[in-house]
């Protein structure tokens, strides 16, 4: 054992060199910004959209009319119906995915350089003139009713939307974005255009495109796709105030193992101690084996089957959060040694050795994500929906090297709040 | 799994097979202890993923020890002769990787993901607990209690998935792919150290494992190190032939009610007995993937067509064909029906789709359509190096080849629409059914 230990730490000297993402910033001649990256090893091209506000843009009273209008974005388009559109865009081997989330309507496609124009046209048709016919409508309607019907019966579902609500109060991160069966119900054809209208436009769209295109054809392929959008949308929501109040609040459900979630005031992405506070967050709870949540609650007590926590960094706002599920009689040992945890760790922070262990996992990772022409698409359209630089990517790793252990323990002092951190707990928890 | 297991995919999941024509950058050869190995190259970005691949997985297990092929996954984790229990992944996580594991019903599978210039440590590390763990009894007490947790995370919070337990056992007869792989809830509580030993005995030996290694790694460099760390290893003598009870005939349609106050969308679902792909005779198992796409594999497909767009009467539709597994596996059908519509409803529709699809044969556009796809999913593919990987790893693992591997888009390029009904009246027997409805209990309206 000696002598593997001595091997091992020879390994951890050099770091590897960082991969090669050479990334172009390209302004089309229709005044569109694209990071673009030429990658000629396979014959494809995978192009990311994301278009600012997504379901948080819901009119009054319309709550899940940016949803139920997303789910119809490939519902047919232009002269195409639904299974026109989705027969056209199959024999092309294309693949569009639309989402939406609470701060962002998103766009996932990839196409075959082979066919390549006919597929970025049945893209625009979908993006500029989707057809929001009746029967779509009530068809794509139903399955949103099926989906707001199961998320009511499951028991992480209805922990998520139970802890939104209590710290998000009345603001769009409070409620499902789904809507209810009644909102839902209420939507007409001019609700879903509205939302249409309101969401997809050229005023917040960020734009990526990675595969085998070269810079000059990026540009005059964005303008034809995203020419014919309105310039403007709604404007954007205003930022949201969560409320924690440090307590366990019980939601009654009946099923064998409670699910947890739990959370504190978070950090904005732009403040000098972020890089401290998620080097802390991957020592706290940040997904390995190694954490000190998985190391007490899992490993040592076999209490779960996963704890992790995270930073979530909306639009606006920005949340220390955490889940985990456990069998009702264990749930509560399980959030008691949570909570220890977090105190302990605000209280004396983390050693040097955990600190080195979070920069190089951290660090080394890193490259390991630039892996592919979709995942490198989607970390660029996050990039630029993030605010950050075009050299981020060389300059990421020294910002996570810079932390110090000091910086780092006063960060864990100043902001992790024992006494916030606030579980909501779906099941039949036992002694809570 | 020690996070996720893909094996307990969910019904509604459902994506074309990753295809590869890889032959250009994939090799392999053979050590002397018999562990295979396959180098997948792609120099794209500087990241290497080893998985070591066990041919034993749930339905390898003695009876009366249901889990304990994912129980002993968790157990590969601990302590070893020369590293203590929590340091491998701890250095794999030093080290800038991630790694994990997972069990199937026909393997076991260990892989990392890290910088390419580590290798020759996981390696190093992957080696070592192949022979070399050291279990205490704590370690089997506690991590008892976390697969017992993963039980209840995956499956008793879930009615689908209960749901889904029952049908299989209701669909294998003998076969032990009728047992969950997480295992019963009650000899999940009984398992100890002597049964997690006597299954890393039997089976974690070179001889009945399959090295991967994917991305910026050249053949000769792995060859080498293939060659230091596990070609040193002694083969198991007594592994023994794979044989395993297989399914008598079957003769017997069975017919299901789960009922469960948790259920908030209930559906109808079907599964026949089906064949799986065989090493040099995968005809029919491509007949049967092209048949799961026509009849229900996404929107444009003739279900869909028929109960989600023209009668309604469905909001969701899937079929379901996975032949990559070492027996007899199943074909699936599942409609979730549209408000109003009982389940007895749906299932008769259901039946009517497959009785007319059978009559009036494959639509010829539609065929197209699927093998364009299929042309292209060999293009998508080779974007993502780690996916490659575990293609050929699952299918050497279920006794296919790297050739199997390789001839299988051009098996199914070759399947023809009379291939496909043939295939469909093949396995559409009543009697070797098992139809299950999943339902709210009496008297609950909601």
């Amino acid at each position: 054992m000696k002598a593997l230990a001595l091997a091992l730490t020879t390994w951890l000297i050099a770091l590897p060199v960082f991969a090669g993402v050479d990334i172009e910033e390209v302004t089309t001649p229709g005044g569109l910004t694209v990071w673009h990256v030429e990658e000629r090893s396979i014959p494809f091209v995978a192009l990311e959209l994301r278009f600012r506000g997504g379901a948080s843009l819901d009119a009054p009273g319309k709550r899940g009319a940016v949803n139920l209008m997303t789910g119809l974005i490939e519902e047919g388009a232009g002269e195409l119906d639904s299974r026109a559109f989705a027969k056209a865009r199959d024999a092309l081997a294309a693949s569009f995915s639309f989402d939406v989330h609470d701060d962002a309507l998103t766009v996932s496609a990839k196409f075959l350089t082979e066919n390549r124009a006919e597929a970025l046209a049945l893209l625009r048709s979908a993006l500029v003139e989707p057809a929001f016919d009746d029967a779509s409508i009530e068809r794509v309607r139903g399955q949103v009713f099926s989906a707001i019907l199961s998320d009511a019966k499951n028991p992480s579902d209805i922990a998520g939307a139970a802890f939104d609500k209590r710290i998000y109060g009345t603001h769009p991160y409070g409620s499902d974005l789904s809507g209810t069966i009644d909102s839902v119900t209420a939507l007409t054809r001019e609700d879903l255009l509205a939302a249409f209208a309101a969401t997809v436009a050229r005023d917040r769209v960020y734009i990526s495109v990675v595969g085998d295109i070269s810079a000059a054809e990026v540009g005059p392929m964005l303008d034809e796709l995203l020419g014919e959008l309105p310039e403007k949308g709604a404007p954007l929501p205003t930022v949201a105030a969560p409320v924690f109040d440090g307590k366990t609040v019980v939601v009654p459900f009946e099923t064998p193992q409670s699910v947890a979630v739990f959370g504190q005031p978070g950090i904005p992405f732009d403040h000098p101690d972020y890089f401290a506070a998620y080097l802390l967050n991957v020592s706290l709870g940040g997904g390995g084996f190694e954490s000190r949540l998985m190391d007490e609650v899992r490993e040592k007590r076999g209490l779960t089957y996963g704890v992790y926590s995270y930073l979530v960094g909306k639009d606006g706002a920005d949340v220390w959060q955490g889940s985990v599920q456990s069998a009702n009689n264990r749930v509560g040992e399980a959030i008691a040694v949570i909570r220890d945890q977090w105190a302990r760790m605000a209280e004396s922070g983390v050693t040097a050795g955990e600190l080195q262990d979070a920069k190089t996992y951290l660090t080394g990772s890193y490259p390991l994500r630039f892996d592919g022409n979709g995942p490198i698409a989607n970390i660029l359209v996050g990039m630029q929906f993030q605010g950050m630089p075009l050299d981020y990517i060389e300059t990421r790793n020294d910002r996570v090297n810079a932390v110090t252990l000091e910086q780092i323990n006063r960060v864990a002092r100043e902001w992790l709040k024992p006494e916030l951190l606030s579980f909501t707990v779906v099941g039949q928890p036992e002694g809570l | 799994m020690r996070f996720f297991v893909t094996s307990l995919i969910g019904f509604m999941l459902l994506a074309l097979p990753a295809q590869a024509n890889t032959k250009d950058f994939v090799s392999t050869f053979t050590l002397e202890n018999g562990m295979e190995v396959v180098v997948i190259e792609d120099h794209r970005a500087p990241v290497v993923t080893q998985m070591v691949w066990y041919r034993a997985g749930s339905a390898d297990e003695w009876p009366g020890t249901s889990g304990v092929a994912h129980f002993l996954e968790h157990l590969l984790f601990k302590a070893t002769d020369k590293m203590e229990s929590g340091e491998f992944s701890a250095t794999v996580a030093r080290n800038g990787g991630r790694d994990n594991a997972f069990t199937s019903y026909d393997y076991t599978a260990y892989f990392q993901r890290v910088a390419a210039d580590r290798l020759e440590l996981m390696m190093q590390m992957e080696s070592d607990r192949m022979v070399n763990i050291r279990l205490t009894e704590a370690d089997i007490l506690t991590e008892r209690e976390v697969i017992i947790e993963e039980r209840n995370q995956r499956t008793e919070n879930n009615p689908g998935a209960l749901f889904n337990e029952q049908k299989r056992a209701a669909q294998y007869l003998n076969h032990r792919y009728g047992v969950p792989v997480i295992g019963w809830r009650h000899e999940m509580e009984a398992l100890d150290l002597d049964a997690a030993l006597a299954y890393y005995k039997r089976f974690y030996a070179p001889n009945n494992a399959i090295l991967v290694v994917a991305g910026d790694v050249e053949p000769e460099a792995v060859k080498a190190l293939a060659e230091k760390y596990y070609a040193v290893l002694p083969a198991n003598p007594e592994l023994g032939k794979r044989a395993r009870p297989s399914e008598p005939p079957q003769t017997a349609e069975r017919r299901m009610v789960f009922r469960d106050a948790r259920v908030a969308q209930p559906y109808v679902s079907r599964s026949y007995l089906a064949p799986e792909r065989d090493s040099g005779a995968q005809k029919d198992a491509a007949a049967l993937t092209l048949l799961a796409e026509l009849l229900g594999g996404g929107t444009t497909s003739y279900m869909a067509e028929k109960l989600q767009f023209e009668t309604q009467k469905a909001v969701y539709t899937s079929a379901y064909y996975d032949g990559d597994s070492l027996d007899d596996t199943s074909f699936a059908l599942i409609v979730v029906p549209a408000k109003g519509v009982s389940l007895a409803e749906a299932e008769e529709a259901m039946d009517d789709v497959l009785v007319s699809y059978i009559e009036r044969g494959v639509d010829a556009e539609a065929l197209a359509r699927i093998k364009m796809q299929l042309r292209a999913s060999q293009i998508y593919a080779r974007d993502n190096v780690g996916a490659l990987a575990n293609l050929y790893g699952q299918a050497l693992a279920i006794g296919l080849t790297v050739e199997d591997v390789q001839a299988w888009p051009d098996v199914l390029q070759a399947v023809t629409a009379d291939d496909i009904i043939a295939a469909a009246k093949r396995v559409f027997k009543v009697e070797s059914s098992v139809t299950g409805y999943l339902m709210t209990p009496k008297g609950d309206a909601s």
